[in-house]
C-alpha cells in the first residue's frame, strides 16, 4: 500500500503506456479492420489518459474529440462502407516494403535513444505549474495553450493552418468524380 | 479529505439518480404526450393517469431472454456486447460539468460543497462534454457492425455520418458563447448570463445569438437521434436500426442513454443559451433556500425543453437522408460560423 501511494505516477504512467503500445500493436495484428481500428482507437483514449496524468488537460481533450470523436469515426465509416474483406493468413504484407520499414523502425529507435539521452523518458518533466503559466501568471491549461498558440508561435500556427486547407482542397479535387482532366486538359464529363 | 470524498460521493448519488429515476419519467411523458398529441387516451391502466406504467415496462425489460444473434463470435461478439455498455457509460458521464443551481458559498460537515455540479474543477467543462460525448456514436457503430445484420449496419454508418456532421455545427454554434464568456467553464457561462438589459430583458445568450441558438438546438436533436432526424433507426427503413438485435437489458441500455442524453441536451441548452439557474431578478440568492429556488428554476426550464423534445418528435415527419446531409452541411454550419462571426464584430465594437 505505502509503495503504490509512492510511486502512483510511476505505476499509472508504465500501465497506460503498456496499453497503449499494446492496443498500437493490436492495430496491426487483428486480420480484421473494424478490430484494427477500435485497436486504434484504445491507442488514442490510453495517449489522453497519458495527457491527463502530465496535466494538460486541454491536449487531452483535443486528442478525445478530434482524433477519437472525429477521426477514428471517418475511419470506421469508410471500412463499413467499402467491405473490407479479411486478410489471407499466408499473404505477405510487406512485401516489397521491407527497406521502408526498416528505415521507420530505424527512426523510432534513434527517437527512442534521443528522448532517453535527453532525459525526458518516463515520468519526469516539467511540474504541473508549467503547463498552466499565462505572462507570469497560473492560470488554466487551456489558457496556456491559447497564450502560447496565438502568441508564441502564431505564425507556424498559421502556416500549418494553410497546409492543413490545401491537403482539404487537395482531397477534394481528388475525390471529385469529374475533376479527372484529359490530356489535353480538358474535362471528362460535363 | 475524508469529507470532501463524502459530499461528491452524495453528489454522485443524487445527480445519477435523478438522471436514472428521470428516464422512467421521461418515457411516461413521452408516452402520455405522444397520446395527447394525436388525440388517442395513451398508457391509463398501471396506476393514476398510468404512472406505474413505466415500472411495469423496466420489470418486463429486465425479465425477458438476453439473445446474441447467430454468428456473432469472439471479437465480434465482444464488440456486440460493448456498445450498450457505452452507450449508457457516456450518456451518465457526460452531466457531470453541468452547474445545476447556484452555490453561495454553501457548506455540508463545516465544508464547501463547492457548487452545484458534480465535477467542479475541471476547468475543462464544456471541451470535456464534447471529448466525452462524441465517443457516444461508437456505441450505434458498434452495435450496427457487431450484430451481423444488414439493418444495423446501415443503421450504424448512417449514425457514424450523421453525428459526425452535426457535431461540427453543434460544436461552432457555442464558439460564440464560450467567447462572450471567455471561459470554458459552464458556471461561468451562467453566472455571465445574470442580469438584465434594460430592468428587463434577460440578458441571456438566446437573445444576441439567436442564431447560434437555433443552430445549436437542432444540431442536438440530431445529436441524440430524435425525429425528425431518427434517420439512425428509421423503423419504417431499418426495422430500428442499430439495435435491431438486442434485447432486454441491452435494449434497455440503448433506450435509457437515448433519454439521459435528451435531459444532457436540454440542460446543456438551458446552460448555453436561456441563463442556466438564473430569472431576471434572481441570479445569486444566498443561503440553503435561494439554492434550491435556483434549482428549481433550472429543473423547469429543463423540464420545458425536455417537453420540447417531446413535441417536436410527434409533430415533424423523418427527413431523408441526402435531405439531412444537405441541412447538417450547407445550412446548419454556414449559419453556425455566421453567429460565431457576428459575435466577434458585436464584441470588437464593444457591443457584447
Amino acid at each position: 500500500m505505502e509503495f503504490l501511494t509512492a510511486h502512483f505516477v510511476e505505476i499509472m504512467f508504465y500501465t497506460l503506456a503498456a496499453l497503449t503500445v499494446a492496443s498500437a500493436v493490436g492495430v496491426v495484428a487483428f486480420r480484421n479492420p473494424v478490430h484494427s481500428a477500435i485497436s486504434l482507437l484504445a491507442s488514442f483514449l490510453f495517449v489522453a489518459a497519458l495527457f491527463v496524468m502530465r496535466h494538460a488537460e486541454f491536449l487531452a481533450a483535443v486528442q478525445v474529440l478530434v482524433y477519437a470523436g472525429g477521426i477514428m469515426v471517418l475511419f470506421l465509416f469508410v471500412i463499413m462502407l467499402v467491405n473490407v474483406k479479411r486478410l489471407d493468413p499466408e499473404q505477405v504484407f510487406l512485401s516489397g516494403k521491407a527497406p521502408a520499414a526498416v528505415a521507420a523502425g530505424v527512426l523510432l529507435g534513434a527517437l527512442i535513444a534521443f528522448g532517453y539521452l535527453a532525459g525526458s523518458l518516463g515520468p519526469v518533466g516539467p511540474g504541473p505549474e508549467a503547463l498552466r503559466m499565462v505572462d507570469g501568471a497560473v492560470a488554466g491549461n487551456t489558457e496556456a495553450v491559447g497564450w502560447l498558440l496565438y502568441r508564441q508561435y502564431l505564425v507556424p500556427f498559421e502556416v500549418v493552418s494553410v497546409v492543413l486547407l490545401v491537403a482539404m482542397i487537395g482531397a477534394i479535387i481528388f475525390g471529385r468524380r469529374d475533376a479527372g482532366l484529359e490530356e489535353g486538359g480538358g474535362r471528362m464529363e460535363q | 479529505m475524508w469529507v470532501d470524498l463524502i459530499v461528491t460521493v452524495i453528489k454522485v448519488l443524487v445527480v445519477s439518480t435523478v438522471l436514472l429515476t428521470g428516464v422512467p419519467i421521461m418515457v411516461w411523458v413521452e408516452r402520455r404526450g405522444s397520446a395527447m398529441i394525436q388525440d388517442r387516451l395513451g398508457p391509463n391502466r398501471v396506476g393514476p393517469m398510468g404512472l406505474l406504467q413505466p415500472v411495469v415496462d423496466a420489470v418486463k425489460l429486465m425479465t425477458k431472454e438476453d439473445l446474441t444473434p447467430e454468428g456473432v463470435t469472439g471479437t465480434n461478439r465482444f464488440l456486440y456486447l460493448l456498445a450498450p455498455a457505452i452507450a449508457l457509460v457516456v450518456a451518465v458521464s457526460t452531466f457531470i460539468v453541468v452547474p445545476f443551481g447556484y452555490d453561495p458559498g454553501l457548506e455540508l460537515f463545516g465544508h464547501a460543497i463547492g457548487g452545484f455540479v458534480v465535477a467542479p474543477d475541471l476547468d475543462l467543462g464544456i471541451l470535456y462534454l464534447f471529448a466525452v460525448g462524441s465517443l457516444g456514436v461508437y456505441a450505434l457503430v458498434l452495435a450496427g457492425w457487431g450484430s451481423n445484420n444488414k439493418y444495423s449496419l446501415l443503421g450504424g454508418i448512417r449514425a457514424s455520418a450523421q453525428m459526425i456532421s452535426y457535431e461540427l455545427a453543434m460544436v461552432i454554434s457555442v464558439v460564440g458563447v464560450l467567447m462572450v464568456t471567455g471561459s470554458f467553464s459552464l458556471d461561468d457561462v451562467v453566472l455571465h448570463q445574470a442580469g438584465t438589459w434594460f430592468g428587463f430583458i434577460p440578458k441571456w445568450n438566446v437573445i444576441p445569438q439567436l442564431i447560434g441558438a437555433i443552430t445549436f438546438m437542432v444540431a442536438v436533436f440530431a445529436e441524440t437521434n430524435r425525429l425528425p432526424f431518427d434517420m439512425v433507426e428509421a423503423e419504417a427503413e431499418l426495422v430500428v436500426g442499430y439495435h435491431t438485435e438486442y434485447s432486454s437489458m441491452r435494449f434497455a441500455s440503448f433506450f435509457m442513454a437515448e433519454y439521459i442524453n435528451m435531459i444532457t441536451a436540454s440542460s446543456l441548452i438551458v446552460v448555453l443559451f436561456f441563463g442556466g439557474w438564473t430569472l431576471p431578478g434572481i441570479a445569486t440568492p444566498g443561503g440553503w433556500l435561494g439554492a434550491l429556488a435556483t434549482i428549481g428554476i433550472f429543473a423547469a426550464k429543463v423540464a420545458f425543453f425536455l417537453w420540447f423534445f417531446v413535441w417536436v418528435r410527434w409533430t415533424l415527419p423523418r427527413f431523408r437522408f441526402d435531405q439531412l446531409m444537405a441541412l447538417g452541411w450547407k445550412w446548419m454550419i454556414p449559419l453556425a460560423v455566421l453567429n460565431f462571426l457576428w459575435v466577434g464584430v458585436a464584441m470588437a465594437l464593444g457591443y457584447l
